[in-house]
């Protein structure tokens, strides 16, 4: 572990990467992440077998990362949220060709050129599969400095372990914002496992094709429902949730990222005035942690989903109680960040409304 | 005893080409196919297949074959490239893919100079889709989308990339051959060799540009197919070395 | 014990780095921190700020909904946040720039002519350093050894000449306020 230090969020997932064993980085400045563009500059100039290439477009990037992936490296590419759109065209191929890189999404304010403030509205793109075909990837969803470096070692490792793009969903106040972060140590890449798709020329073996081209349907058939197992396994193992003072709470609030910090701060100031109140944050958005929901719906019966959008994640939260409890929304979109104050009103007033109580 | 003087050459796979009759194509593979095993380089090497006719080469040739999207072969191979730099990569593309949607991914990789080579085949058409206007097609020409011809004022002039190319910093060879003859198909394979040549020694992007037939969305019969890319394509698309910063390799 | 402090003033006047030694500060003396800038257009519109969070405990909200303490350094930063600061707490204001009053009888005024001191000291620079000085001393937060440390830890390398004036800065900072309750 390294001493603790003081790091703006950029820097960290940078880092983190770095310390994970990423030896390409391609990418296009955007802001509010060209710090992570410009760390990775850095960090890969001072590694022996490090790349790193501004490329001339998103597009470009992501496609210097399929290629870096299939020579058997681990890949990064980032960008914020209308830099992502482009790179969807890629992250549909590395997820039919079923190889392993990381992308990251600091969010901002859209749709469109929108603005450069944090924001959350990519939550269905990330989350859908955002480019076309009958795909997913891994979305995480870090809340906190450490938890930047932490999701990210983490990244790469499901990236490697399940052949598929993971995305690192954040936005524009996790990337700027600054706590204190130790690593671990870098990873030795010796000891990673083979990979042994891996395209390094047919040396003694069988050449091997990395393709996506099925014209014949029964294939490609059975590369969708193959994919699909893979996600289904995804999902069954690596959900993951933090619940926050849950355990008496009549009313709970569901937030991811940025939007969690700040109803975290709003459910204190409430517990401080006698309501009960809780926070469950979703760490991963695919798969999403529906089991955790369900199963606090047994003694919680009003969630309240809290977005810096008009109501993405909201959906998911309905899908995950399928009616077992009644779901609220409350949203901020267009790079409006919210004060705790702000929620803690929200939820306040819901709370009365639902017949929950008032201040003690 | 008989003695063998023609074989199947060693990085082409035992597979029946699908591509149409008199295609320019099949010819191509071979010769890629021949230059990897006379230059010893086939088993480092790694190729990139386009979307379009030539999507299916990795059923052909006997490399390892990474599929790019259409039109970012440039930018896959600068990937396995840059992590891999003692292999041979190299990309196949046809003149939509390279010339109209990977165009920017080629310029960019051309001007940094990445030490890859790239195949550009030319055949003046969207072949794979059906024979939309590619972005090579002659002034004049049918398509499917220029039905009456290809019209300067509302569809542009047909583009030279390989002119474009060369003025970038970082491209070192660039030659135009054709394989509407024999004379042509071993300058092609000359070309070919000196382009995967230029790539062992470092010396930084080479593009082979091959002027191709394609008779079944031109209309016409193979023989006349060749007969109008000698007569009309080589007076826009003139066959010569475009840029050489080599020399003898 | 959570305190919420909210620097801010012109781009260029060392707002962001003032914020920055602070966090770095407090984080070596142990306690939780969170440090958040404004940035992108919003820096280069001309105005800068940065919120610091500091806790003994897990900090949840790195955003201030109504700031303990806010050190301004120009008049817009007065106007703008003299209605988001709790009662009771501290305003800091650059008495060199400032001219407008503070409209708020709960809220603890501190006016400090930092423009004017660094300018005896012969650099105006380091305005943001006697502000911060003055910042400690008031606030108690943190003290000015924690605060040279920080600031050796973030310009690692600097001519200790340079240093040495900073300290003085903090030091005539911190005293200005000592000496003026």
């Amino acid at each position: 572990m390294t001493e603790k230090q003081l790091m703006r969020g950029s820097h960290v997932i940078g880092e983190a990467a770095v310390r994970a064993g990423c030896r390409f980085y391609a990418g296009y400045p955007i802001t509010p992440q060209n710090e992570l563009t410009e760390y990775m500059a850095g960090a890969m100039s001072r590694i022996e077998d490090g790349v790193f290439i501004q490329a001339e477009s998103e597009l470009a990037a992501v496609n210097m990362v399929i290629g870096a992936a299939m020579a058997g490296a681990r890949t990064m590419t980032s960008s914020s949220s209308p830099g992502v759109s482009l790179k969807q065209e890629g992250i549909s191929y590395l997820a039919a060709q079923e190889l392993p890189a990381v992308i990251v999404n600091t969010m901002r304010g859209g749709p469109g050129l929108g603005n450069i403030a944090p924001s959350q509205g990519d939550y269905f793109q990330a989350t859908r599969g955002g480019g076309h075909g009958d795909y997913r990837h891994i979305v995480l969803a870090p809340a906190s400095g450490q938890e930047l470096a932490d999701l990210t070692r983490t990244a790469f490792e499901y990236a490697d372990r399940y052949r598929t793009p993971v995305m690192i969903l954040g936005d524009g106040m996790m990337g700027q914002m600054m706590e204190p972060v130790t690593f671990p140590e870098p990873l030795d890449l010796t000891g990673l496992p083979d990979k042994p798709w891996k395209l390094d020329g047919a040396k003694g073996r069988p050449s091997r094709v990395i393709l996506s081209l099925l014209l014949n349907t029964a294939l490609e058939e059975e590369l969708n429902w193959k994919l699909f197992r893979k996600y289904e396994t995804i999902a069954q193992e690596i959900p993951a949730a933090e619940t926050f003072m849950t355990e008496d709470a009549r009313m709970v609030v569901i937030a991811y990222g940025t939007a969690a910090r700040i109803a975290k701060g709003a459910v204190k100031a409430l517990r401080e005035k006698g309501l009960r109140v809780g926070l469950l944050r979703p760490v991963t958005l695919w798969p999403f942690p529906d089991r955790v929901i369900r199963d606090m719906s047994r003694s919680v019966a009003d969630f309240l989903a809290f977005e810096m959008s008009t109501g993405q994640m909201v959906e998911d939260v309905r899908l995950a109680l399928e009616g077992r409890a009644r779901v609220h929304f409350y949203g901020r979109p267009g790079g409006i960040v919210p004060t705790p104050d702000e929620i803690a009103g929200v939820l306040h007033t819901r709370y009365e409304r639902s017949g929950l109580g008032g201040l003690s | 005893m008989a003695k063998k003087i023609f074989e199947r050459p060693r990085y082409l796979k035992e597979n029946v080409y699908h591509y149409c009759p008199g295609c320019g194509h099949s010819i191509i593979h071979r010769l890629v196919a021949e230059v990897l095993d006379e230059l010893a380089i086939g088993e480092r090497t790694i190729g990139v297949p386009p979307a379009g006719c030539a999507v299916l080469a990795y059923n052909y040739l006997d490399v390892d074959m990474g599929e790019a999207p259409h039109g970012r072969g440039a930018a896959v191979a600068t990937g396995i490239k840059r992590m891999l730099p003692d292999r041979i990569v190299f990309t196949y593309q046809g003149d939509g893919d390279i010339a109209a949607i990977g165009t920017a991914e080629t310029i960019h990789a051309a001007n940094r100079g990445e030490n890859v080579t790239v195949i550009f085949v030319n055949n003046g058409v969207y072949g794979m889709t059906g024979g939309q206007m590619a972005p090579t097609t002659l002034l004049g020409q049918s398509s499917t989308t220029t039905p009456g011809g290809r019209d300067r004022s509302r569809d542009g002039m047909p583009i030279d990339l390989s002119q474009m190319l060369a003025v970038t910093g970082g491209s070192v060879y660039i030659e135009r051959t054709a394989v509407h003859s024999p004379k042509h198909v071993r300058r092609t394979k000359k070309a070919l060799a000196k382009a995967f040549k230029t790539q062992m020694q470092g010396l930084g992007f080479s593009l082979v540009e091959v002027v191709s037939q394609c008779p079944t969305n031109w209309k016409m019969t193979p023989a006349d197919a060749c007969r109008w890319i000698e007569e009309t394509i080589l007076s826009f698309y003139p066959l010569k070395v475009i840029k050489d910063e080599v020399g003898d390799i | 014990m959570i305190t919420e402090t909210i620097f801010a003033g012109f781009g260029g006047q060392g707002v962001l780095m003032m914020g920055y030694v602070f966090a770095v500060s407090v984080m070596r003396d142990g306690m939780n921190v969170t440090y958040l800038p404004s940035y992108g257009a919003e820096v280069r519109g001309g105005t800068a700020n940065c919120t610091v969070v500091v806790s003994d405990e897990e900090i949840a909200s790195p955003v201030s909904s109504s700031p303990d303490h806010v050190v301004v350094m120009n008049n817009p930063s007065l106007l703008r946040y003299q209605g988001m600061i709790r009662s009771g707490g501290t305003m800091m204001i650059n008495d060199s720039l400032v001219e407008a009053k503070l409209a708020r009888d709960d809220v603890e005024e501190v006016r400090v002519p930092v423009t004017d001191i660094a300018n005896e000291l012969g650099s105006p620079r380091i305005a943001n350093m006697i502000m911060l000085g003055a910042f400690a001393a008031k606030t108690g937060l943190t003290s000015l050894n924690s605060l040279m440390n920080g600031l050796t830890e973030i310009v690692k390398g600097k001519k200790a000449s340079i240093m040495d004036l900073n300290r003085k800065g903090m030091e005539q900072g911190a005293r200005y306020v000592t000496r003026a309750s």
